[in-house]
């Protein structure tokens, strides 16, 4: 139950921010900052609260469209927790950053970015497939809006081309999800969407792999992957700060965790049948996007290039089927949104003082701006896998994974740390260092940006750390994964023989 | 006692997180004190613990300790622990005791740059990185060690910003290192898939069970690791970035790219030895990398007019020495060397560091000269260090060290007669820079007068490290002389002693001791050959104070071999071009093509709809007679 309610609590703060910004620019600040912290408590609340119990730590469910077989059934394990706590972070964070930078129609902004919220939190949590679809969709369209109303100079172009990959892949997982609903219908007779019924469901081959490929089809646009990654650099560049924040950090992570929660269980047997590709493809979103972001020369589009090149990392480690690559991946789920996060941070509050993203117009911003540029080192550290912070950490485990599942293209991946040392030692060198090529009189991070810089770096250097603080809650649920998709496998196999 | 080794690491780190969040606020002698103090207090907890484990731990029983669990994923399991041996022990004397003198040089050097608190930021976290390399139990830490003080020599290369060659010097140096950490990566994943484990002393004791001597896995894991090892030692081939790295601050040369972190891979390999052992192929390789380059860096350094950067390519070329030390199985002949190299090229740095900032930042040894009477004692110091480095016979560290590498090259079982010619050849060229350095710079004509003398803090250091150059040497000294073997016995606790071969080299040459005192003979005869001369050509001579005009062949050695050129030819180059033609990513030209054929077909049949009934009647006959005759003809 206490699930259901924060949706609605972030929903109803949404609506109360829009009608409170009749009286105020600053009301629907406080409301919406009010909301998510209440937010974070409650999933603090149940991450130190529920000691990992059973299968879920929190589960829900109540009829919805009971002719469908369709249920609000929710339910949290250490994975939707963390993403969870991620989720209600970020949110405090963006509406932090939004703070100045936002100064039109303040409240429609932060209703959206709280549906945002809202969706990201249903998706994490709904076990039932038709709700799933729908949370997919109430994060897609407020995220259109973000973009499209707050954006920079092209937000018109990026925000189309945004919806149009999301909601073409995503019409293809609605398929899926559909046929898989009258396959498991046919075979059993009982026509659910419920995630656990719908687990074991027998299938031809076939079958399995083509409603395994339109899930896969969702999943690989939002998590950016190379060649359907060309949404991503435009609507990142394009978005406002917090819309960026949000994109990489929680946006993308729904593709890992759809992967994750539903194509390996679903379809186990498909799964080891895709996993080649799936790997290949990973290796090239890692080298190609450390490429593509080498070459950039707007800091934006630089950035969002390096989350292409780190979801990479991703695909690889979660198709590698072991624990310790997966382990990696929820790492890389969490550090890659703190790390980018504060580079987008960063670069939003750069372009409000100068006016500018272009790299060529910049230099020598140490001096001016010590601050930021001691945070733009340490985040620009952490995108390059520096040891000790938490990005290492998951690309360590990651590779060390995908090392037993195939070497050569583990060899190619780790290629991916030199890319990243490239491009990364470039932000540096010509944002924060060199000679200063124009006298901007710009102020450094104040005491606002400080906190949300501050927490930031506190969290990325404690991943690094400590990260089994993250990695134990998220133990069983793995091993679950894990388990599941190998004994299958190994069953199909026998089956063979 | 023991339990106090964790103090070690975390003062230095303590004292860098410190400056690094209250740096801007603090005044400059807080600074001083804490960024000097730091240090000074981790060598002095190392001096305590240290004399512990001599007098009380004869046997050598490592001390360990675990500080807490660091990663824990299905036996994956890497703790944040230490393990301290005579081989650790050495280092971290090295790390923190010259580490703290040349913070103490550095706190005068630095104190009116207006980074001042952010330099002994960065310097602290150094050398906490590095005392986390030399005392880590798991590769995995050894790692963050690693890269942590390839960090903050990018920093520091870096340190001052506003001049963009520095920024591209020190992302050269993080980047071509990084080349070879790659490797190292890779190699680790070979250990763990094959040991399920990271921790550096329970491998060690499981390869030789597992792996056959030359075995293919063995020798592409040991190969990986000399990956490693050679970039942060500035090796041939990933030699080039240390040269440029003399864009940092002196002191900043004397610890990292002279006394500490250069000398990592020296440290991995001699901590890794079961490995190499293992892969003869990839021992010898270390041997022939390390001949090479001490022939490669040396020929660059007599050609040098910027006396630091004699003294990086003399850096390159002495590591260059302790790889045939360790590739000839020589290895506490290689811990020898590294620590009296310590001693004296640290002081060199620092002597140079002195010369460079009191004649207003010139690095050009023709503009100096005649600094002898001005400086004395930098002058005297920066003596008995070139002394060291060259080697001359008897009264330096630096012979006792270096000759033992240059006999093992001939006595050892993976000894050759080129091994040892080549050492010879190299000792033959030290002595030849050594001396024009100490020529150009302190005799001849004085062409640029001392702005000012340099202080206490400045003098002491020097002297001390002077001292150590000078009897560092008498606590190992050869068979025949003495007889002293304090150093290599305290080693072999450790590393195995050098296997001697069986018989002479080549028949009819003398062995045993008659064979060592020839060759000790030998070695000498060469240093002093090289200092003669040097003599001959740089002593007092009227050299005008420009930089020296050099012909095509000279201003080959001068640009290190070329190897910038090649490598800037058939990589650099390259990449950049590959990623300047995709800069637009031909991926998303393709989904844009896509969205105007769509556009186009948009346009084409928004045409039809035109508001002409002729146009709509006429589509609707057509329409109708295809129906229709689709009807009929099934």
């Amino acid at each position: 139950m206490i699930l259901a309610w924060t949706i609605c609590l972030l929903m109803g703060t949404g609506l109360l921010a829009w009608l409170a910004s009749r009286w105020s620019d600053t009301l629907p600040r406080i409301i919406s900052l009010a909301g998510i912290l209440l937010f974070l408590g409650i999933v603090l609340y149940i991450w130190f609260g529920h000691p990992a119990g059973g299968r879920w730590i929190v589960h829900y469910t109540h009829s919805w469209i009971s002719a469908f077989g369709i249920r609000i059934t929710l339910g949290a394990d250490g994975l939707s927790l963390l993403m969870l706590l991620l989720t209600a972070f970020l949110g405090v964070l963006s509406v932090l950053v939004s703070w100045k930078e936002i100064k039109t129609r303040v409240g429609f902004f932060h209703f959206n970015l709280l549906f945002i919220l809202a969706g990201i939190t249903g998706v994490f949590v709904s076990l039932d497939l038709f709700l799933f679809y729908f949370s997919w969709e109430v994060m897609l369209i407020p995220m259109y809006f973000l973009i499209s109303i707050w954006g920079y100079e092209n937000r018109t172009y990026a925000a189309g081309k945004f919806f149009l990959f999301t909601q073409a892949s995503g019409l293809l997982m609605f398929l899926s999800i559909l046929g898989l609903y009258f396959v498991h219908g046919r075979s059993t007779g009982i026509y659910t969407f419920d995630y656990e019924a719908l687990k074991g469901t027998l299938m031809s081959r076939p079958t399995a792999f083509l409603l395994m490929l339109g899930f896969a089809a969702a999943f690989l646009v939002k998590l950016s992957t190379v060649p359907f990654h060309s949404w991503l650099p435009d609507a990142h560049t394009q978005a406002p700060t917090a819309g960026s924040v949000l994109l990489a950090g929680l946006l993308l992570k729904t593709g890992a965790y759809g992967l994750i929660r539903f194509v390996l269980p679903l379809f186990p047997q498909a799964s080891h049948q895709f996993a080649p590709v799936a790997m290949i493809l990973g290796v090239v979103s890692i080298l190609y996007g450390a490429k593509l972001a080498y070459a950039q020369t707007d800091l934006k589009r630089l950035v969002a290039y390096i989350s292409v090149s780190h979801m990479g990392f991703i695909l690889l480690g979660i198709y590698a089927f072991n624990q310790i690559a997966l382990q990696g991946v929820i790492m890389q789920m969490v550090a890659h949104a703190i790390s980018t996060g504060g580079l987008f941070i960063i670069v939003g509050a750069l372009h409000d003082r100068i006016q500018t993203r272009e790299i060529g117009q910049m230099g020598g911003l140490w001096t001016l701006v010590p601050k930021m540029g001691a945070m733009g080192l340490l985040f620009v550290l952490a995108s390059l896998g520096l040891p000790g912070l938490g990005n290492f950490i998951a690309e360590i485990l990651i590779l060390t994974g995908s090392f037993m599942a195939s070497r050569i293209l583990t060899i190619l991946a780790a290629l991916g740390f030199i890319a990243a040392t490239l491009y990364s030692l470039r932000i540096m060198q010509k944002v924060f260092y060199g000679t200063v090529l124009k006298k901007w009189a710009i102020a450094d991070f104040g005491i606002r940006e400080m906190i949300v810089m501050g927490s930031l770096a506190i969290v990325i250097i404690w991943l690094g750390l400590f990260p089994n603080s993250i990695l134990n809650g998220t133990q069983k649920m793995v091993q679950g994964v894990i388990e599941q998709v190998t004994i299958t496998a190994n069953m199909a196999q026998n089956e063979n023989r | 006692m023991s339990e106090l080794l964790w103090l070690i690491v975390a003062l230095p780190f303590a004292g860098s997180l410190l400056l690094a969040m209250a740096g801007k606020h603090l005044p400059r002698l807080a600074a001083a004190i804490i960024g000097v103090g730091s240090v000074a207090l981790s060598a002095i907890v190392m001096l305590i613990l240290g004399l512990d484990f001599l007098h009380g731990n004869p046997a050598g029983v490592p001390i360990h300790q675990t500080l807490w669990q660091w990663i824990n994923v299905s036996g994956f399991s890497p703790g944040i622990a230490f393990h301290l041996d005579s081989v650790s022990l050495t280092f971290v004397f090295v790390i923190t005791f010259v580490g703290a003198l040349i913070h103490l040089y550095a706190a005068p050097f630095m104190w009116k740059d207006e980074g001042f608190a952010r330099f002994f930021s960065y310097m602290n976290l150094f050398v906490g990185f590095m005392l986390l390399l030399v005392l880590a139990d798991n590769f995995l830490l050894l790692y963050l060690g690693w890269e942590g003080v390839g960090l903050c020599s990018y920093l520091l290369i870096g340190f001052w910003y506003k001049d963009p060659a520095n920024g591209y010097a020190a992302r050269k140096a993080f980047t071509v290192t990084r080349v070879g950490d790659t490797a190292m990566v890779i190699g680790l994943f070979i250990l763990f898939t094959t040991y399920h484990t990271l921790n550096i002393q329970d491998i060690l004791v499981a390869t030789p069970h597992t792996w056959a001597p030359g075995s293919t896995i063995a020798t592409t894991t040991a190969f990986l690791l000399l990956g490693g090892a050679i970039g942060k030692s500035a090796q041939v081939p990933l030699q080039t970035w240390l040269p440029d790295a003399m864009a940092a601050p002196s002191p900043v040369s004397a610890l990292i790219h002279a006394a500490t972190m250069v000398t990592a891979g020296v440290y991995l390999i001699a901590r890794t030895h079961v490995l190499f052992e293992l892969a003869p192929v990839v021992q010898s390789a270390v041997a022939v990398i390390g001949a090479v380059t001490l022939i490669v860096a040396g020929m660059a350094a007599i050609y040098q007019h910027d006396i630091k950067k004699v003294l990086a390519y003399s850096t390159i070329s002495q590591i260059g020495y302790m790889f045939v030390a360790l590739g000839v199985g020589a290895w506490s002949a290689a811990l020898f060397h590294f620590m009296i190299h310590a001693f004296f090229k640290s002081l060199l740095f620092l002597g140079a560091g002195s010369v460079i900032a009191v004649l207003h930042d010139e690095h050009n040894m023709y503009k100096m000269g005649g600094l002898w009477k001005k400086m004395p004692v930098v002058f005297w110091t920066f003596l008995v260090g070139a002394c060291a480095l060259s080697a001359l016979p008897l009264i330096t560290a630096g012979f006792y060290s270096k000759d033992e590498i240059i006999w093992q090259a001939y006595a050892s079982d993976k000894g050759s007669i080129t091994l040892w010619l080549t050492g010879l050849a190299g000792a033959f060229i030290t002595a030849l820079y050594t001396f024009r350095m100490v020529f150009l710079t302190f005799f001849g004509k004085a062409k640029a007068e001392p702005a000012y003398r340099q202080g206490m803090g400045m003098t002491l250091p020097l002297v001390v490290l002077a001292f150590l150059s000078f009897v560092g040497g008498f606590i190992q000294l050869p068979d025949n002389m003495g007889h002293v073997t304090l150093f290599s016995h305290f080693i072999q606790q450790v590393l195995p002693a050098t296997t001697p071969t069986g018989t002479a080299v080549i028949a009819g040459l003398p062995s045993g001791h008659a064979a060592e005192w020839i060759a000790q003979l030998i070695a000498a005869i060469v240093s002093i050959a090289g200092l003669t001369l040097a003599y001959r050509l740089y002593y007092n001579k009227p050299f005008p104070a420009a930089e020296p005009v050099r012909n095509p062949i000279q201003q080959f050695f001068f640009k290190g071999w070329d190897f910038d050129l090649l490598y800037d030819k058939v990589i650099v180059q390259p990449i950049v071009f590959f990623s300047r033609i995709d800069k637009n990513d031909v991926i998303d030209q393709f989904y844009t093509g896509l969205a105007s054929v769509a556009g186009l077909f948009n346009k084409g049949l928004a045409a039809t709809q035109n508001g002409k009934l002729r146009w709509y009647a006429m589509a609707l006959a057509i329409g109708a007679v295809i129906t229709l005759t689709i009807l009929l003809s099934t």
